[in-house]
This record gives structure tokens, C-alpha cells and sequence, in this order.
């Protein structure tokens, strides 16, 4: 026994030395960079697209900055933790990247007032916590008037996350593209209460696809509802990122969140102290949202998407224009006029046309 | 099959101490390769994983925060598992007991005082109980297992939360999204030290250790439990009630998972969200068997799991492996140590390849 307790110690304390060394060199004048997902990198969504974003920023300044990161992280009270190691580790800064990262991010925030912290798809600041998101309802408008228009059904089947704002503002985008085509146009919703549940997301696909929609679209992050539509021999929408190698045949266009551009900028701004607490909602005229190639699409209807596109890249049109109705029948803004941008970020109602009932 | 797993004869009380040891040292030797496998050197990759975390006061407090609720809960489940009763569902007495305590700083807005907080403990322990008395009553008066109903219990607890924060208890101010409004400082867990995040949660769990493991040796009430555990004939000879146990049983288990949850929403979390637990009530299952079902080595137990998970995020961070690797740590300790338990009463013999002739 004494020989295994040697033995014992004997590794601890090596250990121990060995361990200090590299915790004390920590690397002078590089910025150092952290961020946290909620997902792992590997969803091909949501989480891989914001570590595409940490991988610009490692080619835009190469040695220059060192960066890191923690997925998978639960939005609980793990988060604050994860978040507060960054910090204590003597990152420069450190990207949160979910929604339910808020309070942890304000809370360190507040400890470790040389930090610069940026929280994506929040509504909470202060001094050194910036927030920034983008027009993702942009790409819903476009790929909804695609929708109706290559749908023979009439109508489309939408996989919905958890009913926040954003999400339903996503729907109601989508919905309004769609009946500029067809009024009539349809649109089934199913909400799986994930954000990254492959079998999840596939089972509402498919219950989708036997309600007889043959279009489908998501607000999930996994590319399985893309791969039953292709399965099933419909079309659908890629979600985040471009998930073409998923679905060759049955991918119209997906809509791709970038955050390369706005990661590089704020970086930079560390970098030459120059940034600032700042609250950032950027879509296509910000080359925050980019919309994938437009494939298995007959030749006008991609073109006419190009259109559309291009004239809400030139904002010259908002995908909210009116005249827009509620769910209820009430007028929400009349003839050209524009939702502002206070009713977007709060929104909880359905526009006329959608079926069934927000989840409340 | 040339070999066989056999009871011991007798087994060593030596290798019964030591079997825990003999376990984390096979699974440094492991991690070792693993670690060497990755390039990464494996005395480097091996003192980030299991002694960084050890090293700074904020993460030693960080550790204890980790490890409360599953010593909370590991505690009342070992009570059930040594009366043969199999309560799964301390996850959702978790989130009952979270939401029965919560009621008081969401509902009762400008009630504030001393008693506030009290209050929330006496609500969430209370909602513990009730919620884990559902399938005591159903194994009672149907027969239904427990196993099942409690597991499936969870997750009615999970959604009745997520419909909450989401409706009813929403925060009015919070533009929509699903969470509460942060809880004012009278319903707040009082912290030990200011600035760090350790609560009084931990010495409360302490001391429920203790008076557990005196309840377990030093009462008759304890000592039924294992009699029933053990030899329920026996027992119903010796005249004592089985559907008072269960009741006893769940009751107790229940209360201590809705005090944890509490705790943790009154605590580090400060408000109620669609999620409140990372798995707590499952990962206090292992905790409970890792502690061999004794208070105090749950304790231990408690702080081997939540150091594993520290470890896990400090090897992401400084490594910069994948928080599979880390979750592969964890499997590799809890693996080697019920190996080695097993090996304490079991033993291998060889046995010949008999072909019989059928």
C-alpha cells in the first residue's frame, strides 16, 4: 500500500510543477479570444457557422490572436461558469453565442469590467457587453415567396424551435413571402422545443410530409429535416448553413448566417481600443445574412429570388411592408407602412394566414 | 465462454478500501494513452483535467457549486435504493421543487422581508415531496413500478416549467422571451463568500449527511430500511410496513431534490428558464452508487463527479479538445470504478469449454 501511495504522490507532484509553468507563460500581446457554444461545432448549424466565424478571425490575424472555445455548453447554470473561465484565463474577449447566455454574460460582465463581451440575439448591455444578431427574417421572405411559388400542394411545413421572437418573426417573414405570391398559400407549423435534435427534427419532417406539405422549411439546426425531404422526394430549405452536401437534389437555397465580417471588425476594434458597447442587427446590407446558391430551381423563379434579393440588399424594400393583418383579423400596420423595429424584436403574434395557435 | 464471473467466498475489506484508488489510478493510466494518442502530452493534458481545477479558490468554490445539488439528491435516492425502491425521477422533483419555492418571488411580487426565503426552501422541499409521493401512491395502490412513473414524471415536470416561463410566469419586461424575471435579493440563496457563487446550499448538504448517516446506523427507523431492503420477508415478519417505507421513502428522496432544486434557481440561476438542470437528478444516480449508497461517500462521490466535469471544461479550454474527449473521461472513471467493485465480490474462473451433448 505505502508504495501505491508513493507513487501516488510522486504523480500529483509532478503534475503539479509541470503544471504551473505553462499557466504562468501566458502568451503576451496576442489578443486572446473566447467564445461559447450552445451546440457542439459539428451540427452544421447554428454553432458550426459562429466557430466559422472564430476560424475568420484565426486567418485575418494569424499569430496575432489566440482563440478558444467551450461547446456544448448548457444554458443553465453551467453557462455562467464557462463563461467566467474565459474570462479568468485573461481572454481579451469573449463571444456568447446563444440567447439563454444573456444573464451569465451580464453577470461576469460585471466582474471583469476590462473585458469586452459580445452576446449574440440579446437585449441586455452595458459598458463592456455589446449584442449583435442579424436580419435572419430576410432570407425567411425570400425563401417563402420560392416556396409558393415551386409548391404544387400549396402547402409548405415549417419546423419551429421554441416560440421567441425571433422564431415567429421567421414564420411571419416566411408567411408574408409566400402570399405575395398565393394569398392563399398555407403553412404548417410543428415546434419540436429544440434547437438541435436530429431524430427529433427528422419525426416532424416526416409527420409533416404525411400531413401533405411538399415543401419543408426549419428553424433547427440540424440538417435531418433537408435529408427526409430529399428521402421523400420534396424540396427544402437549409438552415444556418449551406447544407447542399446534404441534400443535393432537394436544397432550393438556405440561408446562411455570417459572422466572419462582424467578428473580424469587433477583434479589430480590441485591437486598436477603439471598440465600444454597441448593439448590432445587420441582414443582407450588412452581409451578415447571405443566401446560398439557388439550385434545382426552374430558371425565372430563381431569378425573380435574385430580385427580391437584391432590392432588400439596396433596401429598397422591407420584407414587413404592409398592409399586414394579425392572425386575428386586426390590422397590424396599413399600406406602406413599415413594422418597426421595436414590434419585430417583441414579436408574439402570428400574421393572418398561418394555422393553428402560438404557443403562449 | 472459457471464463465466468464467481462469487467470492469471502471478500477482503483491504481491497474494498482501496478499490476506488485502483480505479482512478487505472484510469490516469488510461487517460495517460488517451491523452499520449492526441498528442497532447499526457502529464500536461492529465494535471489540467483533475488538479487545475483544485488549484484556484474560485474553482474549488465552483466545484462545490457543481456538486451540491448531486449530493442533495444522491443522498435522498441512496435511501431509496437501500430500501429497494427505485425512484428515477429526482430529476423532476428537482424542477417541481424549484417551481413550488419559485411561486413566492414570481407571483408575490413586493413581498420582500426575511422570511422570503424560508419561505421558498419550506414550498420547494414541500413540492419535492408531493411530486415524488405521485408514484409512491401509484406503486401503492396499483402496484404501478416506480421506475417507470417516476421516470416518466420528469418529464410532465420539464414541460409544465418550459409552459410556465413561457406563459404565465414570463417576465413582462423580458420582450417575449422564455424566462422569468431575475429574483429579488430577499429570494435569493445567501451566498458564503461575497462575489463567488458558493451557497449555503453546501453546508446544508453537509449536514444532511450527517444526520443520514446517523439516521442509517443509529436508529431502528434506519435499520428497517435496510432490512426491507434486503430481506423483504424478513421483514414483513419482524412486522414492518412496506407502503410506509415507500411513502417515507419517496417523501424523503423528494424533498431533498426539491431543496437542491430550489436552491439552484434561488442561487446560481436567479430566475426560472426553460432549463434549469443539466441533468442533475440522473447524474445523482451514479453519484448515489459511486458513494456505495452511504451519505458520506456520497459526499466524496459528489465532488469526484463535478470535478470530472470542471476538468472536462478546463481541458476544452486550455487543450483544446472536444467536450467528447472530456465526456469520455467521465465514462472511463465510472466504468473502472464498478469494475473494480465488482471484483471485490466477484472473481474470474476458468472454466472448460464443455460441449454438451444435447
Amino acid at each position: 500500500m505505502n508504495r501505491i501511495a508513493k507513487i501516488l504522490a510522486g504523480v500529483i507532484a509532478l503534475s503539479a510543477l509541470t503544471l504551473a509553468g505553462p499557466a504562468l507563460a501566458a502568451s503576451h500581446g496576442k489578443t486572446k479570444v473566447g467564445f461559447i457554444y450552445v451546440g457542439p461545432i459539428g451540427d452544421h448549424g447554428w454553432s458550426y457557422q459562429h466557430n466559422q466565424g472564430r476560424l475568420a478571425i484565426e486567418e485575418a490575424f494569424g499569430d496575432k490572436v489566440e482563440t478558444t472555445y467551450v461547446e456544448n455548453v448548457s444554458e443553465g447554470p453551467d453557462a455562467e461558469r464557462a463563461i467566467e473561465r474565459l474570462a479568468r484565463e485573461g481572454f481579451d474577449m469573449i463571444f456568447t453565442t446563444s440567447f439563454g447566455f444573456m444573464n451569465p454574460t451580464v453577470k461576469v460582465a460585471a466582474k471583469f469590467p476590462d473585458i469586452h463581451f459580445e452576446h449574440a440575439t440579446g437585449y441586455k448591455r452595458a459598458d463592456n457587453v455589446s449584442t449583435y444578431s442579424s436580419r435572419f427574417y430576410e432570407g425567411r421572405y425570400i425563401i417563402g415567396q420560392i416556396a409558393a411559388k415551386v409548391s404544387e400542394t400549396g402547402t409548405a411545413g415549417y419546423i419551429a424551435s421554441f416560440p421567441i421572437p425571433e422564431v415567429v418573426r421567421g414564420i411571419n417573414a416566411f408567411m408574408l413571402g409566400a402570399q405575395s405570391v398565393d394569398p392563399d398559400f398555407k403553412l404548417k407549423v410543428v415546434w419540436v422545443n429544440t434547437w438541435f435534435d436530429p431524430g427529433k427534427e427528422a419525426d416532424a419532417a416526416k409527420a409533416l410530409i404525411d400531413q401533405g406539405v411538399d415543401i419543408i422549411t426549419q428553424h433547427t439546426d440540424s440538417p435531418a429535416p433537408l435529408q427526409v425531404a430529399a428521402e421523400r422526394g420534396i424540396k427544402g430549405f437549409g438552415q444556418a448553413s449551406d447544407m447542399i452536401r446534404f441534400a443535393p437534389e432537394a436544397q432550393l437555397t438556405s440561408i446562411v448566417d455570417v459572422w466572419d465580417a462582424y467578428y473580424v471588425s469587433r477583434v479589430q476594434a480590441v485591437m486598436d481600443g477603439t471598440w465600444e458597447s454597441t448593439d448590432t442587427w445587420g441582414g443582407l446590407d450588412a452581409d451578415m445574412v447571405e443566401m446560398a446558391a439557388y439550385t434545382n430551381l426552374p430558371d425565372d423563379v430563381a431569378a425573380e429570388a435574385a430580385v427580391t434579393q437584391e432590392s432588400i440588399h439596396s433596401g429598397a424594400f422591407h420584407p414587413f411592408t404592409g398592409p399586414i393583418y394579425k392572425q386575428d383579423g386586426s390590422l397590424l400596420v396599413g399600406e406602406g407602412e413599415i413594422v418597426d423595429d421595436g414590434t419585430l424584436l417583441g414579436m408574439n403574434f402570428y400574421v393572418k394566414g398561418v394555422d393553428g395557435d402560438l404557443p403562449q | 465462454m472459457p471464463f465466468k464471473l464467481q462469487r467470492r467466498e469471502e471478500h477482503s475489506a483491504w481491497m474494498a478500501l482501496f478499490s476506488p484508488l485502483i480505479a482512478v489510478a487505472l484510469m490516469l493510466a488510461t487517460g495517460a494513452v488517451l491523452f499520449a494518442s492526441l498528442g497532447i502530452d499526457p502529464v500536461k493534458g492529465l494535471s489540467v483535467y483533475f488538479l487545475e481545477p483544485l488549484q484556484s479558490a474560485w474553482s474549488l468554490q465552483e466545484l462545490v457549486v457543481k456538486a451540491t445539488p448531486l449530493i442533495l439528491i444522491g443522498i435522498g435516492l441512496s435511501i431509496c435504493y437501500r430500501a429497494n425502491i427505485w425512484n428515477i425521477g429526482a430529476e423532476g422533483q428537482f424542477v417541481a421543487g424549484a417551481l413550488a419555492g419559485s411561486y413566492f418571488p414570481i407571483m408575490m411580487v413586493g413581498w420582500d422581508g426575511p422570511f422570503v426565503f424560508p419561505a421558498m426552501i419550506a414550498a420547494g422541499m414541500a413540492g419535492g415531496a408531493l411530486f415524488a409521493l405521485i408514484p409512491a401512491a401509484l406503486k401503492i395502490r396499483f402496484g404501478a413500478n416506480e421506475i417507470l412513473t417516476s421516470l416518466l414524471l420528469v418529464y410532465v415536470a420539464q414541460f409544465f416549467l418550459d409552459w410556465l416561463v413561457r406563459g404565465p410566469w414570463r417576465d413582462p419586461e423580458g420582450f417575449n422571451f422564455p424566462e422569468s424575471r431575475l429574483f429579488p435579493s430577499d429570494a435569493v440563496t445567501p451566498l458564503i463568500i461575497e462575489g463567488g457563487r458558493m451557497h449555503i446550499g453546501f453546508p446544508i448538504a453537509l449536514i444532511i449527511a450527517l444526520l443520514a448517516a446517523f439516521y442509517l446506523t443509529r436508529t431502528i427507523h434506519g435499520f428497517q430500511i435496510q432490512v426491507i431492503g434486503e430481506s423483504p420477508r424478513a421483514a414483513r415478519f419482524a412486522g414492518f410496513s412496506q407502503s410506509k417505507m415507500i411513502i417515507f421513502a419517496f417523501a424523503v428522496s423528494g424533498a431533498l431534490a426539491g431543496l437542491a432544486g430550489i436552491l439552484e434557481v434561488a442561487g446560481p440561476i436567479g430566475q426560472l428558464r426553460p432549463v434549469i438542470s443539466p441533468g442533475y437528478g440522473f447524474t445523482a444516480i451514479i453519484v448515489a452508487f459511486l458513494g456505495r449508497l452511504n451519505p458520506i461517500g456520497i459526499v466524496i462521490a459528489g465532488f469526484v463527479l463535478a470535478l470530472s466535469y470542471l476538468g472536462g471544461e478546463a481541458a476544452q479550454v486550455t487543450l483544446g479538445i472536444s467536450d467528447k474527449i472530456a465526456r469520455v473521461f467521465q465514462g472511463l472513471l465510472l466504468f473502472y470504478v464498478l469494475a473494480c467493485d465488482t471484483f471485490i465480490v466477484y472473481t474470474f474462473r476458468r472454466v472448460g469449454v464443455v460441449r454438451e451433448a444435447s
